[in-house]
């Protein structure tokens, strides 16, 4: 595809001849900007790790100082709430249907220009959602459809007739396998039809260096490699390169249309913050990802609102409404989706993730006055899922920050933690989260994200020999199923195998196959462009319904499980007779097998013979919302799960089987490796206010210390639920999705869908009566 | 299909070991006790309290059979977190139903993890251990169920002065006690009942550390109906809010720490 063609077709005039990589920018003046910052290194070529590390000040005291919203954030967040209201209502609130978005696509947008301190939206209105077909025509046509608009005809015929999408390319190539793997839902996710995502840039790059800079150093990689080989890999290289190169002066145009000059380096507070979020607004601008990160960001703008402080120039109160009205900015990133994209991911996400806290390699930990401020929104603006907070936990964190950000938990839910202990060696102090739980270092490192595989779905294929359960189709050729009437481990467990070979063969195919067409059709221009030239590239796959399986195979392992067949011979039912034990309860016999299972299939995936862009190989135990959908296209199990009930989201414990609590089941959870799911291992744990202990100063503690526990434990992430009482009534409305939900008191536990309406309803009065 | 609760090795127990019954254990209870607490859940129980939300344990020789040293292993690895976080507490049922069982317990909590302890107990059995039973034991959660002998015994089927004895000899062991009182309307929220409780709790002195008033609540109700019992309960309402500050007031009108 000629890169030419992808600018001036978004243009009414024809775009101006592209600037070429031999053009030598001027240097910008960057003393100025410079002079107050310690170090030398940063200075001369782009590392901003050595900038944080030489220029930051550490802060472990505690939230006394920080300042409530202005007059003027609240104002701004009660227009935009009516925006959300009605977009609520409608589904999107408008879609910018004939301009196919790039960076430049779109005038300057505002929410109410006069009052807002940072600026800068996807497109010329809030909310207003771009499209952005280079991904895919099909899930534009959807999403058109579903929310009532029109196809651009221009659009339309530019992306049937002239120009290819990433979705057409990938579906060019597929084997018949992947298809009837994709359908079958054996493999789900994947990122086939629209953006991939989890991809990082490193925007604060932007700030620290201004564009020129950046543009000079891709020049000198590019002419790094004029003598190299040309071999298909050098050729893409440099044409990325020119790309890269090219989207930074796109960058720089944009920022002017907001009438500021990013060419040159960020000099006070309020500058760092906003071209910081111009170079994240000019990777959401281009690519309609899966999950759009912001990285880990707070830390290194903390060294421009500390140098303001110092100087006079900046109060408190004005340093939080800056981070405020960042942090507003980041709540109304959208994406124009399908309703069953949605339902796959149970709403609308666009994970923009934020990492906070952590601890330096030379023992310092990483939190500063703007750590709190960014979870301090929570409180200014109210709890949100966007942006996704993530506290990078260590047990070598002050004390102080550990107990605010307990609290924070305990009144939003709306943060989630991973252990900085086990990725620090891998990863170093500079690192991001992708999504929810893939770490990768800032500007060095990306992925290939792979959705999932059902680990649960293909023990039943290895039951039937390959044929799908729910519609009789051979989906895995070349099986033999198991005819016994009563299961025994050691015949399940070799067919199993075989069947995880076939479906890391198949799966790793796929991913080879979508990763090729994205670079080539719906390159990441401006992501990249924040990025060194030479990376380290993860191919992440992912299992779903680890618990499923786990549980399965130890029923067949200490119970005995019995096959119903049907008129076909199909396997669809189970009869469990006597016990067995469940993953979740740190008991070593079940916990041992989702051990197995987890590091046979990394073993399995690493041993495929080509990994597209010689990426490394990488798994994650990854779903936080689309464990649903996953279980609705699986039949029954030999656990007892009844067809179609949903599986424990990421590697949680099977609903309601973790029978003695949570520290119970954290330490099952902790047990899988994080050296064979290098992607990340997410545990939800969920509770009300109450049963963390009496009062708050008890329950952020209690928190804190469970935290430090799973963190020794060598306990990856943790999604910390409190319950609200929106939450509790909705569970009263709709029990059968809560159905983990534990209520606690003293010497008690239930089940909240056990209990009558009058007793949940008294639940919840009581509970948020005396939390509060 | 079911899921196992059960210990890895059922090797059976050796004569001179102690055995207990075990109901259920719990790994992160952040209410029975100071901070964070593995909680065991002992069978049995001679009372028949009206209000009970655990009647499912009160089977003596129910549950679990297990030895002392396959209870240990279920707390084992929680050690190192809950010498941090809080400790453990040992709960039922009544644990002084298994008063050699529980001791031993103790004693072996102390010695080879040295946590924290706490006893939850209504103490009616405390005669039949001796002084040293309790060196084991940091806090005792003691639960008073009434205040007036009478109207103690139709509650919960027996005596109450045993437990008032057994606070005073706490007192005189200088053993800590947390104070329970669940606060059921028609039953226990009776002033004067309220207060002449609270006379007597102000005579124990330093010991008593905190009464914790417990609103009455419902979410029991679902375990008398599975165990075919009938709930003596079941139209009772928890207590209103102002109702369970009152009963504070009243606590703390003889200088007692509540909440």
């Amino acid at each position: 595809m000629p890169a030419s063609l992808r600018k001036s077709v978004y243009q009414d005039c024809p775009a101006p001849r592209e600037e070429h990589m031999t053009v030598v920018v001027q240097l910008p003046v960057t003393e100025n900007a410079w002079r107050s910052f310690r170090g030398e290194e940063w200075k001369s070529r782009v590392d901003v790790r050595d900038f944080i590390q030489k220029n930051y000040t550490p802060y472990d005291e505690d939230e006394s100082f920080l300042a409530a919203p202005t007059a003027r954030t609240k104002n701004l967040w009660e227009k935009l709430s009516l925006l959300l209201q009605e977009e609520r209502r409608k589904g999107v609130l408008d879609i910018s249907t004939d301009k196919p978005a790039s960076i430049t696509a779109h005038d300057a947008g505002y929410i109410d220009r006069d009052n807002e301190i940072i600026v800068g939206l996807q497109t010329d209105a809030p909310l207003k959602r771009a499209i952005m077909p280079n991904g895919g025509l099909r899930m534009l046509q959807a999403g058109f459809a579903a929310y009532g608009y029109k196809m651009d005809p221009v659009v339309e015929e530019i992306w049937t007739k002239h120009r290819k999408s990433h979705n057409q390319g990938v579906f060019d190539v597929y084997s018949p396998e992947i298809g009837a793997a994709r359908k079958s839902g054996i493999i789900t996710g994947l990122p086939d039809a629209y953006g991939r995502g989890r991809i990082i840039g490193d925007y604060r790059r932007v700030a620290l260096y201004g564009t020129d800079f950046l543009r000079q150093e891709k020049l000198r990689e590019y002419h790094e490699i004029d003598d190299a080989v040309f071999d298909d890999k050098t050729i893409r290289l440099r044409e990325e390169l020119s790309e890269q190169y090219r989207a930074l002066d796109e960058l720089k145009q944009m920022a002017a249309t907001y009438g500021f000059d990013i060419s040159r380096p960020a000099v006070t507070a309020k500058e760092a913050i906003q071209w910081t979020y111009f170079g994240y607004l000019g990777a959401v601008k281009e690519q309609n990802g899966a999950a759009m990160s912001l990285g880990r960001v707070s830390t290194f703008l903390d060294i421009y609102i500390e140098k303001d402080l110092k100087e006079g120039a900046l109060t408190e109160a004005q340093a939080q409404e800056m981070i405020d009205d960042l942090v507003i900015k980041l709540r109304i990133v959208r994406f124009l989706r399908t309703p069953e994209y949605d339902t796959l991911f149970s709403g609308d996400p666009t994970w923009v993730t934020e990492c906070i806290g952590g601890v330096g390699l030379d023992g310092r930990a990483l939190v500063t006055k703007s750590s709190f401020r960014f979870l301090h929104t929570l409180t200014n603006l109210g709890a949100a899922p966007e942006p996704n907070l993530t506290v990078l936990w260590s047990t070598q964190l002050p004390r102080a920050f550990k107990d605010y950000a307990a609290k924070i938990s305990i009144e939003t839910s709306a943060i989630q933690y991973e252990n900085d202990d086990l990725m620090r060696p891998h990863w170093g102090d500079d690192y991001g989260i992708a999504c929810c739980v893939s770490a990768m270092r800032i500007g060095k490192q990306m992925q290939f994200f792979g959705a999932r595989a059902n680990l649960a779905k293909a023990l039943l294929y290895a039951i039937n020999g390959g044929v799908d359960e729910k519609t009789g189709v051979k989906v895995a050729q070349g099986f033999a199923p198991i005819t016994s009437d009563v299961l025994k481990y050691d015949e399940v467990m070799p067919k199993l195998d075989k069947m995880m070979d076939w479906l890391a063969k198949t799966y790793v195919k796929a991913l080879n196959c979508i990763h090729y067409m994205h670079d080539k059709y719906a390159y990441e221009r401006i992501e990249m462009a924040l990025h060194d030239r030479d990376i380290l590239r993860t191919m992440a796959c992912g299992i779903a319904g680890l618990s499923v399986a786990a549980d399965s195979l130890s029923a067949i392992k200490y119970a005995k499980v019995s096959v119903i067949r049907n008129r076909q011979g199909l396997a669809v039912d189970y009869k469990i007779e006597g016990d067995y034990p469940a993953y979740g309860n740190n008991d070593d016999r079940a916990d041992g097998i989702a051990v197995h299972l987890a590091t046979s299939f990394m073993d399995k995936i690493k041993a495929q013979p080509s990994f597209y862009r010689d990426s490394t190989p990488t798994q994650s135990i990854l779903t936080i919302t689309s464990n649903v959908v996953y279980g609705k296209k699986t039949g029954n199990t030999p656990d007892g799960r009844r067809e179609g009930m949903p599986f424990a989201p990421g590697a949680n414990p099977m609903n309601g089987r973790d029978v003695k609590g949570f520290v119970a089941a954290g330490a099952s959870v902790a047990k899988i490796p994080y050296a064979c799911a290098l992607d990340g291992i997410s545990w939800t744990a969920s509770a009300t206010p109450d049963s963390l202990g009496h009062g708050m100063d008890e329950r952020k503690r209690n928190l804190a210390n469970c935290l430090d526990g799973f963190a020794m434990a060598e306990g990856f992430h943790v999604n910390v639920n409190v319950f609200s009482r929106e939450t509790l009534e909705d569970a009263m409305e709709h029990p059968e999705l809560y159905p983990q939900l534990t209520v606690r008191v003293s010497g008690y536990a239930v089940n909240f869908a056990k209990l009558t309406r009058e007793q949940q309803m008294d639940v919840i009065s009581r509970t948020f009566h005396q939390s509060m | 299909m079911g899921v196992m609760h059960k210990n890895k090795n059922n090797i059976p127990p050796k004569d001179d070991a102690p055995t207990g019954y075990l109901h259920s254990v719990e790994s992160g209870a952040a209410v029975d006790g100071p901070g964070m607490r593995f909680v065991y859940f002992m069978s049995g129980c001679m009372f028949r309290c009206q209000y009970c939300h655990n009647p499912d344990t009160w089977k003596i020789g129910g549950g679990r059979k297990v030895t002392l040293d396959e209870a240990l292993d279920e707390l084992r690895p929680y050690r190192k977190f809950l010498k941090f976080a809080g400790g453990v507490t040992i709960s039922g049922g009544e644990p002084l139903v298994q008063a050699r069982f529980v001791g031993e317990l103790l004693r072996r909590i102390k010695k080879d993890f040295d946590l924290h302890t706490a006893l939850d107990t209504q103490g009616f059995l405390h005669a039949s251990v001796d002084d040293a039973w309790f060196d084991a034991v940091d806090l005792v959660l003691l639960d008073i169920k009434h205040s007036d002998p009478e109207k103690y015994l139709k509650l919960t089927g027996q005596a109450l002065q045993p437990t008032l004895d057994f606070a005073q000899r706490l007192a005189r062991l200088q053993k800590k006690i947390g104070l329970r009182y669940v606060l059921v309307p028609g039953l226990t929220d009776d002033d004067d009942d309220i207060l002449r409780l609270a006379d007597f709790l102000a005579g124990l002195g330093p010991v008593l550390e905190r009464v914790d008033v417990l609103p009455f609540h419902q979410l029991g109700a679902f375990k008398w109906k599975e165990l075919g019992h009938d709930y003596p309960l079941e139209h009772t309402q928890p207590p209103s809010i102002e109702a369970i500050d009152h009963a504070r007031s009243l606590f703390a009108s003889k200088n007692l720490i509540t909440r």
